[in-house]
């Protein structure tokens, strides 16, 4: 069975449809690259898999594990095993990232008790280069770029999904923090059975996380879907080529 | 306290655990309504001075002239029936030191409330009101010894007619307004405290203050003294069971912060829904000295409070955090007053408020900086969030700064809870409820950080309670 499997996606987001017809498979263990100009619909994508409520599904299906997710609540997705890793992480302010962590662990039926939680934590924080004042701090609340975007790999690595959605997790990070980001993300898929979807804008974060395959979005569906050669091409060519392509087989 | 723990905890109410009442066993009890003879049963009843009887008397007088209040929610105050009231109800003859004595109604009371408990717990003294009379009272020998006063009002103007003399209504006069004539009218209970020259209290004191009988007034009244160089920090509850029908509660508080020392009064008002809280607070701080409101709103139908400090020596400080929670059918009118009278005196103002379920919270706030309060300084901040559209923020800051070299910084923030935030922490799997409640939790922090622990995890546990059904 797939672990993920949307097919003919249509999302509109305040009467404008956004997504037109997207369909992609992920089997489990597998890494796919989402690729695409800006206002694609990458980012779309990402928000109505993990059910944000100002996007609106008005055609096609997306089963999770061969159930229809689409009618569940982003905190029941996350109870099945669906993450997203977010573009702009929202801050919360007055709560802890220790306090997120241990409800997010406890409202997905993994509580621990402080101990171990500390042990848990002590060890990722380590992988992943942050400091430990961080757990005191408020979610998101004045972090720089890079530090969000390590808190998200952070919560990625802790709530082991079995499907993580991260959507340019690589973005506005400077060389050193994209190592660090990368091999979180690395160190994750080695879990047996997970997927993921890896919204980017370049090709420089694929240099550090290989895909199984590679797919082009413009216009809110899928134009071309192929392997590394797709990369190769796009570091030469940029997406023109691409769409151009496209447009001439249509 | 984790957000599932919340999720269980929404549900039980406040009527499951604060709505209990237990049969009304007064052994005296005032007429229903307010004249001068009500006000002389008081007074003899508790064996008085005359100087306290004539102020009493005159303070009825003042009550009768003052009208209402024309601000605020008049169409709430103009409908109190003052005469469909008790003034004084009296449920055993004598306040008790020892838990065994207290009668076992009222016992079983504060036992649900886990007043004796939290006695043994953290607190260095305890004093407990039911209806107007203290009941319980017991403080640690320690601070006996070291010459701490720490007794039910009314006990310390018997055992120190001199010193209450002396501070007795000269922050707050009878004439200061229509509740605090009310009040001075009626008073009974309350605490009295004073702490000598160069002592630290480290434990908090508290007081718990229980309305149980209907239709009853609760007026007490609360003096504090901190002599120079000591520090205080009084802390006080509050709640009643739920009536069909409305009660009273209109306290005034004064306080006394001589030169270098410091009081922190913190208070969790959780009224039933069907009792108007009017209580004047105010402080005065000397040299050098420091006060701190904290004032957390959750309960009642209208609470109108607005702790104030005046800053009369050089280099005192004043800080004012106000927390409301306004739910369906509630106004918490709350603020904060500042006023710099001397040089270099600075303060603080926070003002957090949440309103739910078409409740209205309004911020009400004074800064007044007179001429010759050289290089005072002062922020203040209110942010108000509300949770649907049915509910209502409002504010009503005033500042008045008549001395140039005066800096002043005023901040105010309304805003919706974000839809965005509660999709950040559903997508890491909490059900909306918990994460409404974290973020409101959140909001609040600036609060929960100021209160000993055992009362931020009960307050942490009231704000769940006040969650419930905020989510549709």
């Amino acid at each position: 069975m797939s672990l993920l499997e949307i097919r003919d996606l249509h999302v509109s987001v305040e009467g404008k449809e956004i997504l037109k017809g997207l369909t992609l498979t992920v089997n489990p263990g597998e890494i796919h690259a989402l690729m695409g100009p800006n206002g694609s619909g990458k980012s779309t994508l990402a928000f109505v898999l993990m059910g944000h409520p100002k996007y609106k599904v008005t055609q096609g299906t997306v089963l999770f594990e061969g159930e229809d997710i689409l009618a569940l609540k982003p905190n029941e997705r996350a109870k099945r095993g669906v993450f997203l890793a977010f573009q702009y992480p929202t801050a919360v302010s007055g709560v802890s990232v220790a306090n997120l962590l241990r409800n997010a662990l406890k409202a997905l039926g993994r509580e621990e008790d402080i101990k171990s939680f500390r042990k848990i934590v002590k060890a990722k924080l380590m992988e992943l280069k942050i400091d430990e004042s961080f757990m005191s701090r408020y979610i998101n609340d004045g972090f720089s770029g890079g530090e969000k975007k390590r808190l998200e790999v952070l919560q990625l690595s802790i709530l082991k999904p079995k499907l993580a959605l991260l959507d340019e997790t690589d973005s506005g990070l400077d060389i050193d923090a994209l190592k660090t980001v990368a091999e979180g993300i690395n160190r994750y898929t080695q879990n047996p059975g997970v997927g993921v979807v890896l919204i980017t804008h370049y090709q420089r974060v694929l240099n550090f996380i290989k895909p199984h395959a590679v797919h082009i979005i413009s216009e809110g569906r899928v134009v071309l879907s192929g392997g590394w050669d797709i990369i190769e091409r796009l570091e030469k060519d940029g997406y023109e080529p691409f769409l151009k392509e496209k447009e001439a087989v249509s | 306290m984790t957000p599932n723990t919340k999720v269980q905890e929404i549900g039980k109410g406040y009527e499951e655990k604060y709505g209990f009442h237990v049969p009304e066993k007064s052994t005296f009890k005032s007429k229903k309504g307010l004249n001068p003879e009500v006000v002389r049963g008081i007074s003899a009843m508790k064996g008085e001075p005359g100087w306290m009887l004539d102020l009493r008397l005159q303070a009825l007088d003042i009550f009768f002239k003052k009208p209402m209040p024309t601000w605020g929610n008049t169409e709430i105050l103009n409908s109190i029936d003052f005469d469909d009231m008790y003034y004084y109800m009296r449920s055993t003859d004598k306040t008790e030191s020892d838990w065994e004595d207290v009668p076992k109604e009222i016992k079983d009371t504060f036992e649900k409330l886990g007043i004796p408990d939290a006695e043994r717990k953290f607190l260095a003294g305890v004093t407990t009101q039911f209806d107007s009379e203290a009941v319980y009272h017991s403080v640690q020998e320690a601070l006996t010894k070291k010459g701490v006063i720490f007794l039910d009002m009314d006990s310390g103007l018997k055992q120190y007619p001199e010193l209450v003399k002396k501070y007795f209504a000269t922050v707050i006069p009878s004439m200061d307004n229509k509740f605090a004539a009310l009040n001075s009218a009626v008073w009974s209970g309350g605490s009295f405290v004073y702490v000598p020259p160069g002592v630290t209290v480290d434990l908090p004191l508290q007081a718990y203050f229980r309305i149980n009988a209907k239709n009853v007034g609760q007026f007490e009244r609360t003096l504090i003294i901190a002599d120079e160089g000591s520090s205080v920090h009084y802390i006080e509850g509050c709640t009643a069971p739920v009536y069909a029908s409305n009660s009273l509660h209109s306290a005034v508080v004064e306080l006394i912060a001589l030169p270098k020392s410091t009081i922190r009064y913190t208070t969790i008002q959780n009224w039933s829904k069907n009792v108007f809280n009017l209580v004047t607070k105010r402080a005065v701080a000397h040299e050098e000295a420091t006060v701190r409101w904290i004032d957390a709103n959750l309960g009642s139908q209208l609470t109108m409070k607005f702790p104030s400090v005046y800053l009369v020596g050089r280099k005192a400080h004043g800080e004012i955090l106000s927390v409301a929670f306004a739910g369906n059918n509630q106004h918490q009118d709350a603020g904060a007053k500042i006023y710099h009278l001397a040089p270099e005196t600075t303060s603080t103002i926070t003002s957090k408020s949440v309103a739910k379920n078409g409740g209205r919270a309004s911020y009400r706030g004074l800064l007044r900086v007179y001429k010759g309060a050289e290089g005072a300084k002062s922020s203040v901040r209110c942010d108000a969030l509300m949770l649907d559209e049915a509910s209502r923020s409002d504010t009503y800051p005033t500042m008045e700064v008549d001395e140039r070299s005066a800096s002043v910084v005023h901040e105010a923030t309304v805003s919706k809870i974000g839809e965005d935030q509660l999709f950040y922490l559903m997508s890491r799997g909490l059900a909306e409820k918990e994460a409404m409640a974290l973020v409101v939790n959140g909001f609040i922090e600036p609060f929960i950080k100021t209160l000993p622990l055992e009362y931020a995890v009960e307050m942490n546990r009231l704000i769940e309670l006040e969650m419930e059904g905020a989510v549709g």
